[in-house]
């Protein structure tokens, strides 16, 4: 647990582990150490962090196939995340998963699903045990503007209202879902409104601006750990980089102007620096926390080159719990 | 050992209600079971036990996913196996892979049951026996018992088993009758079929609610000099193939009756198994008894030819014998 007064030190470090983190990654992808699609949360951090700031550590969430900054924004060791990326043993799901799937179950990570909207049903099920458990734990469902259009999405805000399930159903809007932008396949482009439909609150944040993505996820965390039920908290974001890593070119779908607009204007971790000046953190004290980011990133990628390659013969390891002959 | 006179049907409701008495974690999540639990059928429930679901298949498979993942055993009634498609996103891309995905983080301790309505003039939206394309999916564990006794231990084994596991459960079947073990704590394991009849001169492999079929087939054939063998697999995966290939062993002769359509049903995996591990102990071409590859049509006259069934069984042991 952070103790309250650190906590806003706690954010910002969080919030520059995640651009930190997905900074060092295209030379490791040049390299050609880290292999496949790699989703990149530059852009998104205020998002993540504000959100998991309000969740205690024993509370769930599920993610997406930008998965790298919701463990980071949980709490996450670091190291792991990056061996995963590198497919090694040590990785947190011992290379089993890759860049799409960074679960970390020990910060309360059920699932990072890389089918849009797959985690959503997984996170209600989540807040449906702990009802049952009788504990007071909530689950937190994080999905893109695109996997509001799911099936799954909509049966499950359904779902999680008529049994007053305590679930968070919490929207990146980075509005596009790839390179379709959120205007063009929403008939109604505030995600948030949906709400009304299933009886429950719906409210819109300033996904860049930390605090007020913090302020509604508790306010929803409340609602839950009361017993009243589920909540849809749309926050309004922005992703700096492209879809994935070296995939497309923003020509195409988007200006180069709105990207830099966003880069220059709307980068939640310079408004969050800003924030901290202005509510008297020392400059000192900020650069020791940026040293110890740089330093951590630097020792997750050594970590994760040195660390060893998963076995082939063990293949078959993790395919059941309780294990069957699987070699057909 | 103490016995009660159970159907299949009552069997179920049987090792639901013993396994919810017996482990406060196990729940129900589907349409329509409010109708078991008031009517006493399982036992005295919390109501946090019974979530009597709207349609969502997709919505609350997935849900029953995510509770298994933390802390709950949920059985998730799909009641009729053509629905099994809506929620098989969340089965295939979910349950079946997280543990692997996550390099065994997880555990998902999930029973998915629905039953197959063929042969009763429902057409072909509810009349679907898609356990075929699940054997191909790495991860599950798929079974069909075709006995009350089997359907109580296999289902009670899958409840306690910590992997999801898929219940198919055939509405030929529901009325059969038979003395079942009352200890609560009888469990069939997944895994190893049975040897219904023990026989010489062919081996019949049965699937699912097809030993209705094969039974008799057997006894006709007994008539006629010809000694049967049923091995009934009760599981698809795990496929107790040991036990198939010490019959074959034995015989020497295989026909397999599967009541999924012929294409790449469970039938054509037990064939190629056995013609990969035991061709030198064939004497003849392995035959299957299948529903052809054809949807299945409203009117019973068009419908009730295309299943397997006892005269095609004995057909086809004649074929392997001639």
């Amino acid at each position: 647990m952070i103790l309250q007064a650190d906590w806003r030190r706690e954010a910002y470090r969080r919030m520059l582990s995640i651009r930190r983190f997905e900074e060092a990654l295209p030379k490791r992808i040049a390299a050609g150490e880290i292999l496949g699609s790699v989703h990149s949360s530059v852009g998104q951090e205020a998002t993540l962090v504000g959100a998991c700031m309000a969740l205690r550590d024993d509370d769930y969430i599920t993610g997406t196939h930008r998965s790298h900054g919701h463990p980071i924004a949980k709490g996450a060791m670091l190291a792991p995340l990056m061996a995963e990326l590198m497919g090694r043993v040590t990785g947190v799901c011992k290379g089993r998963g890759g860049s799409m799937h960074l679960a970390d179950t020990s910060v309360g990570i059920i699932g990072e699903s890389a089918i849009v909207g797959g985690g959503i049903p997984l996170a209600t099920g989540a807040g449906l045990s702990a009802l049952v458990r009788g504990t007071d734990q909530v689950s937190l469902a994080f999905f893109g503007d695109g996997a509001a259009n799911q099936g799954a999405f909509h049966e499950c805000l359904n779902m999680a209202a008529i049994w007053k399930l305590p679930v968070i159903f919490l929207c990146e809007n980075n509005l596009y879902a790839v390179t379709t932008p959120a205007c063009s396949a929403h008939a109604q482009p505030d995600i948030a409104k949906r709400a009304v439909g299933y009886d429950i609150p719906g409210v819109i944040v300033d996904g860049q601006v930390l605090d007020e993505v913090y302020e509604a996820t508790c306010a929803a965390v409340e609602r839950a750990r009361r017993g009243e039920g589920p909540s849809l908290i749309e926050a309004k974001t922005y992703r700096f980089d492209e879809h994935a890593i070296g995939i497309l070119s923003t020509a195409h779908y988007r200006t180069a102007e709105e990207v830099e607009h966003y880069r220059r204007e709307r980068d939640p971790l310079a408004l969050y620096r800003a924030r901290l000046q202005e509510a008297g953190h020392e400059e000192a004290d900020l650069a020791e926390i940026e040293c110890a980011v740089e330093r951590l990133v630097g020792e997750a990628v050594e970590f994760a080159r040195k660390s060893p390659h998963p076995d082939p013969a063990s293949v078959y390891d993790y395919l059941y719990s309780n294990p069957i002959d699987c070699t057909n | 050992m103490e016995t009660k006179e159970l159907s299949y049907l009552s069997a179920i409701l049987e090792a639901e209600k013993e396994e919810m008495a017996r482990d406060p974690s196990v729940v129900l999540i589907g349409e329509d079971i409010a109708l078991y639990s008031a009517s006493g059928a399982l036992g005295e429930l919390d109501p946090k036990r019974t979530w009597n679901a709207p349609i969502s298949e997709l919505g609350f498979s997935g849900m029953a996913i995510g509770a298994a993942i933390t802390g709950l055993r949920p059985i998730v009634d799909l009641t009729i196996a053509s629905f099994l498609y809506l929620a098989c996103d969340q089965i295939i891309n979910q349950a079946a892979k997280l543990r692997f995905m996550t390099g065994g983080q997880v555990r998902v301790p999930v029973v998915f049951r629905m039953s197959m309505w063929h042969g009763s003039s429902n057409a072909a939206q509810h009349s679907d026996r898609p356990y075929p394309m699940l054997m191909n999916v790495p991860g599950l564990k798929v079974i069909a018992p075709a006995t009350p006794s089997d359907m109580k231990g296999m289902l009670k084994s899958a409840i306690r088993d910590d992997d999801p596991v898929v219940v198919f459960e055939d509405n030929d079947l529901w009325a059969r009758k038979e003395a079942v073990p009352s200890d609560p704590d009888f469990l069939v394991p997944l895994g190893k079929a049975a040897v219904r009849r023990e026989g010489s001169d062919v081996t019949i492999v049965s699937v699912a609610g097809c030993l209705l079929h094969a039974l008799p087939a057997a006894e006709q054939l007994a008539k006629e000099g010809i000694s049967a063998e049923i091995v009934d697999v009760r599981s698809l995966v795990p496929l107790d193939r040991a036990t198939i290939l010490a019959s074959v062993a034995k015989t020497g002769r295989l026909v397999i009756a599967d009541y999924a359509h012929r294409t790449a049903g469970a039938a054509a995996e037990i064939a190629a198994s056995v013609a990969e591990e035991a061709f030198g102990l064939l004497k003849a071409p392995i035959q299957r008894v299948t529903t052809p590859d054809v949807q299945i049509p409203f009117s019973p006259k068009l419908e009730r030819p295309l299943y397997p069934n006892k005269e095609k069984i004995v057909a086809a042991v004649r074929k392997v014998l001639s």
